[in-house]
């Protein structure tokens, strides 16, 4: 599809998609983990609330700021809308689509984490500069991780881009893939550790001396952590339609025809709410790790991402 | 007619089941000895049927005897009915010192026969994957045995000898799965292809890279049982915390059976190997066990491990033996496997006597057997003259052939040879000689000592020393032949 | 590639990362049930190959498998674990990350050794023969790593595991006797263990191995 103006139509719509969805699923994962802990649910909407009372109240900025701590929510919710929008969500074949590379996603996730840990140490408390260091730390070992699923992907599809690792998956004759198993245990492994989840962080506590997110946004207020709460949901979001995009691509429209990309909304929206449903159940039965065993989770994560590589070249090399 | 064969295998599996059901009774102990007696009957006939009708089959093809074999096996149950009759007063003897109790000689008595069963089916079987199976049987059945005192120390024994044979059992079945996959190639899908017979007829065909890797993983697997270096672990800690009568016959039978897998499957690998690949890594093997045992003798404190590390050295020198190949290093190395079998079986029927005389395995508490007991004393001097090689014992001769074989084929290996000889036998003649003439105070046996046995194997190993019947060197010869 | 190939890679995948799995298992009844787990993937896989082959005697492996490592082996040992009343948590001697990397450098060896050999084969799962020989590496490292006895006898049939897998991916198992042979002496291998398991215990007060250190060279 070329920059016509229905595929940059359908490029706006796929972004207000996400906007509006993302804060939707963490609402979904929140909802769906108060059941499973027996806790009467919040509302599905109250991300919503919270982001529509942050944005109303006025920013406070800690004394001796630098323009920098005010300058980050933007960047941070900027990385996470552009990855949300090239990520092939409805159609591989999107104006933006080309540019979804997975090394590229990588390197946008991680300007994003740089430049939170960044202002979170610019303040100067102990607290912001233990979440950066901690972010930073889980960001070091999260990332080999993440680029060795990729490479097994890259394999398989023989390019980075994830539209046609997309198009093998989906659209080609059907093979089951081995190392694809593994590439998506490890994937699993790092969106949690990516998106502050159970194992590694828990998104609902302030207990000071485990959280690591929590920690980095302590001194934000007003529409600044508005931003990066929406930006936090954007992730999210942008992980699990990664995840979903690479592991189980099946719905997503290849060309432009209408009833293609109509019927991929549907679908995207039930495999999110399955998704969502998924991570929940998992974090109720999981209990949060100590700091320190979180390099042995993604050190786990790693070794299941070069599994992944090891089984594709033994067993899949001959296809 | 009844096959003689069917005997052989026979009479050790039933009489181990009857004892297992029958308990232990006044008259368990005379069958264990009347079913290895039985046993060795039938197994002498059979040599000599044999010997004088060539080699044959027996059901179909699953069982292959030849005049290697037969040779095992007929040595195989003479050291099992030596030991049974051995055993005898020396398992009453434990039992009046409370250190056994009925149900625990059942145990002993049903698993030494079937133990028996286990280490003639694997020296018979046609097929390598039974041979597999036969070999981790006989573990099994002797893993109990090893544990039979349930001391701290025999348990843990026990277990190490359960782990590191299992580990290495599982390494020698994938050797023989590899071995199997080879073979397949070569004779198609007709489930032949695990018989020795088989094998034989097509190891020129068998795909040299696949047949390498099996023999290591083989040689590694089963040489876990013969005790090579590094895998030795588990054979002083079962010799020496196991009853005596199965240190005996692991040191005299175990060690030689898993030695005979060892050679049928070089044979296979020379065939298919255009070098002298299993040759080479068997002399590094056996010159490495060698050496490391001869070096550990010189510390150990319990007689029963001194002579289980002597039972590694010599295994080392006959895998170094049959790792040189030709008809003198192979007739040298099943020479000294025979006298090694009947000396150490020997010595530890002296041992256990001189062991539950003085109420202890250490050897410094040892003293002065010449005067208790002349018989022991000198069974044991004589023994311990016999495996340090000797003259006139035969083992002086299966040395000196190996020696001067080495000498002249891989002069490299003399001087490492000669040295951990020499150091064998300082260490082990130091040890020997007080406990045999020191002072002493021990008390005297409530069962007096079956020491025929002890006289019978050294009669033997003396009289091969110097005259080896003729009969015995063409069979001998004509085995050596066989492993080419 | 076939459909039977991919399911029987697939297979091969999951069994070696069960294999994995149990490397880092802390708890024993887990790896009780991961080892049942295994038992089924391969009965499963083997069975694709009988169903791929059409050799009888496959079916039969495969339903002797799944009878003896899914369900007979892991009852008996949930019953010893009961009986015994171990249902601590199982401790690892040298840090998981550790020996995960020592595991990751087996695969990579296995992997190598096995090539040459799987290129010689034309069975139909041929692919997996290095994935064979790393899940028997695997559980020889898991009794390495081990201190406890319940989970490094996992281990030793974890690598039964291993070489069944190997002699169906080579050679599509080795012939019905011989492996009769291997699986009677696996059930008594197991009930010799259970019994040795109680001598142990009554001996020691536990079943860690780590009072099995005694005999040693001064």
């Amino acid at each position: 599809m070329d920059m016509s103006i229905s595929g940059l139509l359908w490029q706006l719509l796929a972004i207000v998609l996400a906007l509006a969805l993302a804060p939707l699923l963490t609402g979904w994962v929140n909802q769906c983990r108060a059941w499973l802990q027996n806790r009467s649910a919040p509302p599905l909407l109250q991300p919503y609330y919270m982001l529509h009372k942050l944005f109303h109240k006025d920013v406070v900025l800690a004394h001796g700021a630098s323009p920098l701590f005010g300058f980050a929510p933007y960047v941070v919710f900027g990385c996470m809308l552009l990855a949300c929008a090239i990520i092939p969500v409805l159609s591989t074949d999107l104006p933006f689509a080309p540019s979804a590379d997975t090394i590229a996603l990588v390197g946008v996730f991680g300007l994003a984490r740089i430049f939170i840990s960044l202002a979170a140490m610019d303040i100067g408390t102990s607290f912001g500069t233990l979440g950066g260091r901690r972010e930073m730390l889980v960001g070091f070992l999260a990332e080999p991780a993440l680029l060795m699923v990729i490479f097994t992907m890259a394999m398989i599809a023989q390019s980075t881009s994830v539209a046609t690792i997309v198009e093998t998956l989906a659209h080609r004759e059907f093979v089951i893939y081995p190392s694809l198993a593994f590439a998506g245990i490890a994937f699993t492994f790092v969106s949690f550790a990516e998106n502050a989840r159970v194992p590694v962080d828990n998104p609902a506590t302030h207990l000071e001396l485990t959280m690591i997110h929590e920690a980095m946004i302590l001194e934000y207020s007003g529409r600044h952590l508005a931003l990066i709460e929406w930006a936090a949901s954007l992730k999210l979001y942008a992980y699990s339609c990664l995840g979903l995009a690479l592991f189980f691509p099946w719905g997503i429209a290849q060309g432009d025809s209408f009833a293609g990309l109509l019927l991929a909304i549907p679908v995207v929206v039930a495999k999110l709410a399955i998704g969502g449903a998924l991570l929940a159940l998992i974090e109720t039965l999981n209990a949060k790790v100590r700091i320190f065993r979180a390099p042995e989770f993604l050190g786990t994560a790693f070794l299941f991402a070069v599994l992944g590589l090891l089984v594709r070249l033994l067993l899949e090399s001959r296809v | 007619m009844l096959d003689l064969f069917v005997l052989v295998l026979a009479i050790p599996l039933a009489s181990g089941l009857a004892l297992a059901l029958a308990g232990e009774r006044a008259w368990a102990p005379n069958l264990n000895i009347i079913a290895s007696a039985g046993t060795f009957l039938a197994s002498a006939l059979l040599t000599a049927e044999i010997v004088a009708g060539g080699p044959r089959f027996v059901f179909g093809e699953a069982f292959f005897i030849d005049s290697m074999n037969v040779f095992f096996v007929t040595l195989t149950a003479f050291v099992g009915m030596t030991t049974s009759i051995f055993s005898g007063p020396y398992m009453r003897n434990e039992r009046e010192h409370g250190r056994l109790s009925a149900p625990r000689l059942r145990l002993y008595k049903s698993m030494f026969q079937l133990f028996m069963f286990t280490m003639l089916a694997a020296l018979t079987t046609n097929n390598l994957g039974i041979l597999w199976v036969a070999m981790e049987a006989a573990t099994l059945t002797t893993v109990l045995l090893v544990s039979l005192y349930r001391t701290p120390a025999s348990l843990e024994a026990a277990w190490k000898y359960f782990i590191l044979c299992g580990v290495g059992i599982a390494q020698a079945l994938f050797g023989t799965i590899l071995l199997y996959f080879a073979a397949e190639r070569v004779l198609g899908e007709t489930g032949n292809a695990l018989l020795w017979t088989y094998l034989v007829g097509v190891k020129g065909q068998l795909d040299p890279t696949i047949m390498a890797l099996a023999f290591i993983f083989l040689l590694v697997g089963y040489g876990t049982k013969v005790g090579l270096v590094p895998l030795h672990n588990w054979l002083p800690d079962a010799h020496a915390e196991g009853p005596t009568p199965v240190s005996a016959v692991l040191s005299g039978l175990l060690l030689n059976v898993a030695l005979y897998a060892i050679l049928r499957v070089k044979v296979l690998a020379d065939g298919a190997i255009p070098s002298d690949f299993a040759g080479n890594l068997m002399m590094g093997f056996g010159l490495l066990t060698l050496v490391v045992a001869a070096f550990f003798l010189s510390r150990q404190k319990d007689i029963k491990r001194m002579f289980a590390y002597s039972s590694i050295e010599h295994m080392g020198l006959i895998t170094f033996a049959f790792g040189m190949g030709g008809a003198v290093a192979n007739f040298a190395g099943l020479l000294h496997m025979t006298l090694h079998s009947l000396t150490k079986s020997a010595i530890f029927f002296a041992v256990g006597h001189a062991a539950q005389k003085c109420g202890t395995q250490v050897m410094e508490d040892i003293r002065g057997l010449i005067r208790i007991n002349p018989v022991i004393g000198w069974g044991l001097m004589l023994g311990t003259l016999a495996i340090l090689g000797l003259p006139p014992f035969g083992v002086f001769a299966s040395e000196f052939m190996i020696l001067t074989h080495a000498m002249k084929h891989h002069p490299w290996a003399t001087p490492i040879l000669l040295l951990a000889l020499g150091v064998a036998f300082a260490s082990i003649f130091g040890k020997v000689q007080p406990m045999v003439f020191g002072e002493t105070h021990a008390q005297r046996l409530p069962h007096a000592p079956a020491i025929t046995p002890v006289f019978v194997h050294l009669a033997i190993v003396l009289m091969l020393g110097l005259w080896i019947p003729p009969y015995l060197t063409r069979w001998f010869q004509e085995a050596a032949r066989m492993l080419g | 590639m076939s459909l039977s190939t991919q399911l029987i890679n697939l297979f091969a995948a999951t069994i070696l990362l069960l294999a994995f799995a149990m490397l880092a298992q802390r708890r024993v009844l887990t790896l009780i049930n991961l080892f049942a787990l295994q038992g089924l993937t391969l009965a499963l896989s083997t069975l694709v190959v009988a169903v791929t082959t059409r050799q009888t005697h496959l079916y039969w492996s495969a339903g002797l498998t799944l009878l003896l490592k899914a369900i007979l082996l892991p009852w008996i040992l949930h019953r010893l674990v009961r009986r015994l009343e171990v249902k601590w948590d199982v401790e690892p001697l040298i840090k998981v990350p550790t020996t995960m990397l020592v595991g990751i450098v087996l695969v990579i060896i296995s992997f190598n050794v096995a090539l040459p050999i799987s290129q010689l084969s034309s069975t139909v799962s041929r692919g997996t023969l290095g994935i064979a020989l790393a899940s028997v590496m695997l559980a020889f490292l898991m009794m390495i790593t081990r201190s406890k006895a319940v989970p490094q006898v996992i281990g030793f049939l974890a690598m039964e595991n291993g070489l069944f897998l190997a002699a169906t991916s080579a050679t599509y198992g080795m012939p019905m006797v011989v492996e009769l042979g291997i699986a009677l002496d696996v059930l008594i291998g197991v009930i010799i263990l259970g019994v040795f398991f109680f001598q142990i215990r009554d001996q020691f007060d536990s079943l860690d191995i780590r009072h099995l250190e005694r005999l040693k060279e001064k």
